[in-house]
């Protein structure tokens, strides 16, 4: 579909468990990560944002990251592009890429890499669009900073690119104030697509928007992604939207990643209790179904001195004394998923109580 | 007000503006004191002839102006009139500009208009011969100088205060206090002025230094109060006894003097502006 | 300003034909008309215990409405009344009796708590500015009380804290209890959770429906979720535009929707229970409406001529549940892309 074809292998993946180890990544891997731990400075010490996060994409698949505010996802996926703030810092970890690790590249390399093997798109697209640029000239600069296109070329890429993305070509000439908010962001998405870059991140693509134009965004994002061998991570706090498009999820708290897998599995098998909670947060429009919404008691820790052992102890009403003592094992499952929970494999029994209030109203050791 | 010095100190250009203002507000306090002289008087040698222009010495540490008077007491009593004025004009300036502000701000309509054409009029006073016919007519003295500084200087303070108001009005908890019942005025000083109160504050900093500066030059252009002891008439005196550039004990002091205090005050606002002015703390 | 014979049968809030026009100095982008109709022609009534959800998108005029219909806003035509009486135009004192019976919680919980004022403080403010409680121990019982409440005890670790101390849940909590301390009639919630996380809202939600119930209060819940329209409201009404274009009983609106908007809406509602469901709607073109007819032909797949120069009246197609739509007039559903 309009030479889409990102530069990475087109072997699809065979779904095996692998553990994440460190190194290069093996055939049918787009982007490993290892243990990544970002710490941010601050007055009172280090806060730990991201603690040794392993994750792998495959090409071709939509990843979600979702979590809520302070689990660190946000900070995550810009350790990957490398835009933390001054007081951030990669205190360890790799992300390799085509054979080299993000985290360590030098300046000049990374420039490379940017737009053409992993881009970005943002929160708000305000972020992106320079307003003294009509936009079929950003997407332009784009697609020639990266190499040695003609105007002929840039253009026609520039047309098939709206089209991607469903804004009318002949917009190409217009200024960012000209669009409208949901226009804005495909215009974001379709920079983010231009070279066709392994690895998307899709930082709250939608959160601005209303709920018809979100629903065709994400639409469209899905369309683009089953043509592409490339592979896509969204970031997002709303499961719902997740849901709709992801073909996996990785859930984080506290700054960790504490279960992944495939989405109907995570949505309808969680295995650890916080994503047995934040599954029932949500309100459903199913008319039958008629039951309260779940509310988690408590609050995210402070990542200056999260809990000993497990972080989630605190809020998890099924706590035992050694979620405590000990971090919960990360456990890989058959079908290649993987939670880090003491007690993961009472799962189905938990879920059944997990999804009524009264069991959360209750904390604490059994 | 902890918080405005917890500012201040985590500031270091900030920490040394409120140090140095310490040490004139200390040197203000003590000094009828610590002066070794009366500032006035005429000073003799045992042999009778005048202490005329004398450069320092061990009895005068600052040397003696033309008239044999002491430049090291004149100083130190010279601080008192400097903070008087400072502080009590920019007292008089921040007040009046922030409720200027605030009102004009907050109503709008006809009244905002009404006040910003007053106070357009007061930019298109030029201050110095302002003050300059204020101290014709009503005399020189260091309340009229206080008076012609208030009168004319709000207006800065007064626009600023008004675009902040104007930010912060539509603001949902300016809707909520609407809605809980509260009136224009306790909108007013309950909601907005606690929330404008910091950059006033700023402003009370900077007009301080602007009001001694003013005051210094009033002085210096012989407009002081001939009675007082101030920097600025200290420049007066040895400028019109022709010594400003044989005797420099007599010129640098108060010179140094006023551009350090105007400098304290200059350090602290900028320092707290950095925390108060809202587009900057995110 | 007394309610005019109040029966069971009186609705505790009543809009007629809301109307608000704003005028725009030079229309920015899109607009070409000077003026903004922000909401226009909107009615409603809301009965003792009942929550009506105003269900749309930006833009849609919802919230206008809510601020009118507390008269936040003063309407450029129409009616609201209170318990029968009409307070549309009121002013003084007389405003402020309304205000003592009709409440708010903001959608910001970052911004509608005054940033320098402490939560006792915020939440007595309604009692001080109403002169109930005259001495200041009594109001900070009362206050004590109402934080207990709302689920934020112990309260004296709370009272003497500023908003930047608390969490996004807990601030949405100071401002129920700050609406709800005099004891309104009538509470409007605009977006209360959008901004806060997913794990605080149900407790924020749950609290709010807890207390609507137990002070049988008039609610007015607005929002562009219908999931949690559905989870709060009884009854819902889906703007578009500044019209009411569909309104029912929540779970007809939301099992048998009519009006194409509401379908469209429906349709693109993300929802855990609709996993790799999301099908991208077909494109639209972006027509302005063109002043005349009903303002969602330029969107709508069903549109007919008749749509762009008449504008459709009310049309009752279930019990309780209205729909303005020619295409539901002519008799067929419309159906959904």
């Amino acid at each position: 579909m309009n030479g889409l074809t990102g530069g990475s292998t087109s072997v699809a993946a065979p779904a095996c468990a692998l553990p994440a180890g460190r190194g290069r990544t093996a055939p049918g891997t787009v982007l490993r990560v290892s243990d990544l731990t970002v710490h941010y400075r601050s007055r009172r010490g280090p806060v730990h944002a991201v603690t040794g996060v392993s994750f792998e994409l495959r090409p071709g698949e939509t990843y979600g990251l979702v979590g809520e505010s302070g689990c660190g996802k946000t900070t995550l996926v810009n350790a990957l592009l490398r835009l933390l703030p001054d007081a951030a810092q990669i205190a360890g970890g790799e992300a390799i890429l085509r054979g080299e690790d993000l985290l360590s590249l030098p300046e000049r390399r990374l420039r490379e890499m940017r737009w053409k093997h992993i881009s970005l798109i943002p929160q708000s697209a305000m972020n992106s669009l320079d307003p003294v640029y009509r936009v079929g000239d950003q997407l332009t600069e784009v697609l020639r900073a990266h190499g040695r296109v003609t105007r002929e070329q840039a253009r026609t890429r520039v047309a098939d690119l709206f089209g991607l993305v469903g804004l009318d070509q002949r917009r190409a000439l217009d200024f960012p104030h000209q669009f409208s908010g949901g226009m804005r962001q495909r215009a974001v998405i379709a920079m983010a697509l231009a070279l066709s870059p392994d690895v998307v991140v899709a930082d709250e693509p939608t959160t601005s928007l209303d709920v018809i134009v979100q629903a065709q965004i994400l639409g469209h994002l899905r369309e683009i992604q089953n043509a592409r061998d490339g592979a896509m991570i969204i970031v997002s706090h709303d499961i719902s939207v997740i849901a709709g498009i992801c073909d996996r999820i990785g859930v984080m708290y506290a700054g960790q990643l504490v279960e992944e897998g495939a989405t109907e599995r995570i949505l309808n098998q969680a295995e650890h209790p916080y994503t047995m909670g934040l599954r029932n947060a949500f309100p459903a429009l199913d008319l039958d179904d008629e039951k309260d919404l779940l509310a988690i008691p408590g609050t995210p820790p402070d990542l200056v001195s999260p809990p000993s052992g497990c972080r989630f102890r605190p809020r998890c009403p099924f706590a035992l004394r050694v979620c405590a003592e000990a971090a919960p094992p990360a456990l890989s499952r058959p079908d290649a998923s993987r939670v880090s929970c003491h007690r993961a494999d009472e799962a189905g029994q938990l879920r059944r109580l997990a999804a009524r209030q009264e069991t959360w109203l209750v904390r604490g050791e059994e | 007000m902890r918080s405005i010095l917890d500012a201040l100190a985590t500031d270091r250009l900030g920490l040394a503006g409120l140090v140095l203002f310490g040490i004139f507000l200390a040197l203000a306090l003590i000094a009828p004191i610590a002066a070794p002289y009366d500032p006035m008087a005429l000073n003799y040698h045992p042999d009778g002839s005048l202490v005329r222009m004398e450069p320092p010495s061990r009895e005068h540490w600052l040397g003696t102006t033309r008239m044999g008077r002491d430049v090291l007491s004149q100083l130190l009593m010279g601080t008192r009139p400097a903070l008087f004025v400072g502080v009590v004009s920019a007292v008089f300036v921040v007040g009046i500009g922030t409720h200027v502000g605030l009102v004009a701000g907050y109503f709008g309509g006809w009244v905002d208009d009404l006040l910003m054409r007053i106070t357009d009029l007061t930019y298109g006073i030029p201050f110095l011969p302002f003050a300059l016919i204020l101290a014709a007519i009503l005399g020189p003295g260091i309340q009229n100088m206080i008076i012609a500084i208030a009168l004319v200087s709000w207006r800065g303070t007064a626009r600023v205060i008004r675009s902040q108001t104007m930010s912060l009005r539509n603001r949902p908890f300016v809707e909520a206090a609407r809605v809980a019942g509260a009136g224009h005025w306790r909108i007013i000083y309950r909601h907005l002025l606690p929330n404008v109160a910091p950059l006033a504050l700023v402003y009370l900093a900077l007009t301080m230094g602007w009001a001694i500066m003013t005051e210094a030059s009033l002085s210096f252009l012989g407009y002081g109060d001939p009675r007082l002891v101030s920097w600025g008439k200290m420049l007066y005196d040895c400028y019109s006894s022709q010594a400003m550039f044989s005797a420099w004990w007599w010129m640098v002091p108060p010179g140094l003097a006023i551009a350090l205090l105007v400098l304290s005050g200059f350090l602290m606002g900028r320092s707290y502006e950095q925390i108060a002015d809202p587009r900057l703390v995110q | 300003m007394g309610p005019s014979g109040e029966s069971p049968q009186t609705p505790v809030i009543e809009a007629r034909g809301l109307v608000k026009e704003f005028a725009s100095r030079g229309g920015a982008g899109m607009g070409r008309s000077r003026s903004v109709l922000a909401v226009d022609g909107v009615s409603f009534r809301i009965h003792r215990g009942e929550t009506l959800g105003l269900a749309g998108e930006s833009g849609s005029g919802k919230t206008t409405t809510a601020k009118l219909v507390l008269r936040l806003l003063e309407p450029t035509a129409g009616q609201v009344l209170h318990l029968g009486g009409d307070v549309t135009r009121l002013r003084g004192r007389s405003l402020r009796e309304f205000r003592r019976q009709a409440q708010m919680i903001f959608q910001d919980p970052y911004e509608s708590l005054s940033p320098r004022m402490r939560v006792v403080d915020i939440v007595s403010e309604p009692l001080e500015t109403n002169r109930l409680a005259p001495s200041r121990a009594r109001r900070e019982r009362i206050v004590r009380e109402m934080l207990e409440s709302v689920g934020l005890a112990p309260a004296a670790e709370f009272m003497t804290r500023f908003p930047h101390e608390l969490s996004g849940g807990q601030r949405q909590r100071v401002g129920l209890a700050r609406a709800l301390v005099i004891g309104p009639s009538f509470l409007v919630a605009d977006e209360p959770v959008s901004m806060l996380d997913v794990s605080i809202r149900a407790g924020v939600l749950n609290l709010l429906k807890r207390r609507i119930r137990e002070m049988g209060l008039a609610g007015l819940y607005i929002s562009h979720d219908l999931a949690l329209v559905k989870h709060m409201c009884d009854r819902t009404a889906i703007m578009y535009q500044g019209r009411v274009v569909e309104d029912g009983p929540t779970r007809e609106i939301i099992g048998n929707p009519v009006h194409p908007y509401t379908q469209a809406l429906l349709a693109a509602a993300p929802a855990v229970d609709r996993i790799g469901s999301l099908r991208s709607p077909k494109p639209e073109e972006a027509r302005d409406w063109a002043g005349t007819g009903c303002r969602y032909a330029p969107r709508c797949p069903v549109a007919s001529s008749l749509c762009t120069t008449e504008r459709p009246a009310g049309l009752e197609v279930g019990p309780g549940h209205t729909v303005e739509c020619h295409a539901a007039q002519a008799g067929s559903r419309a159906r959904s892309i």
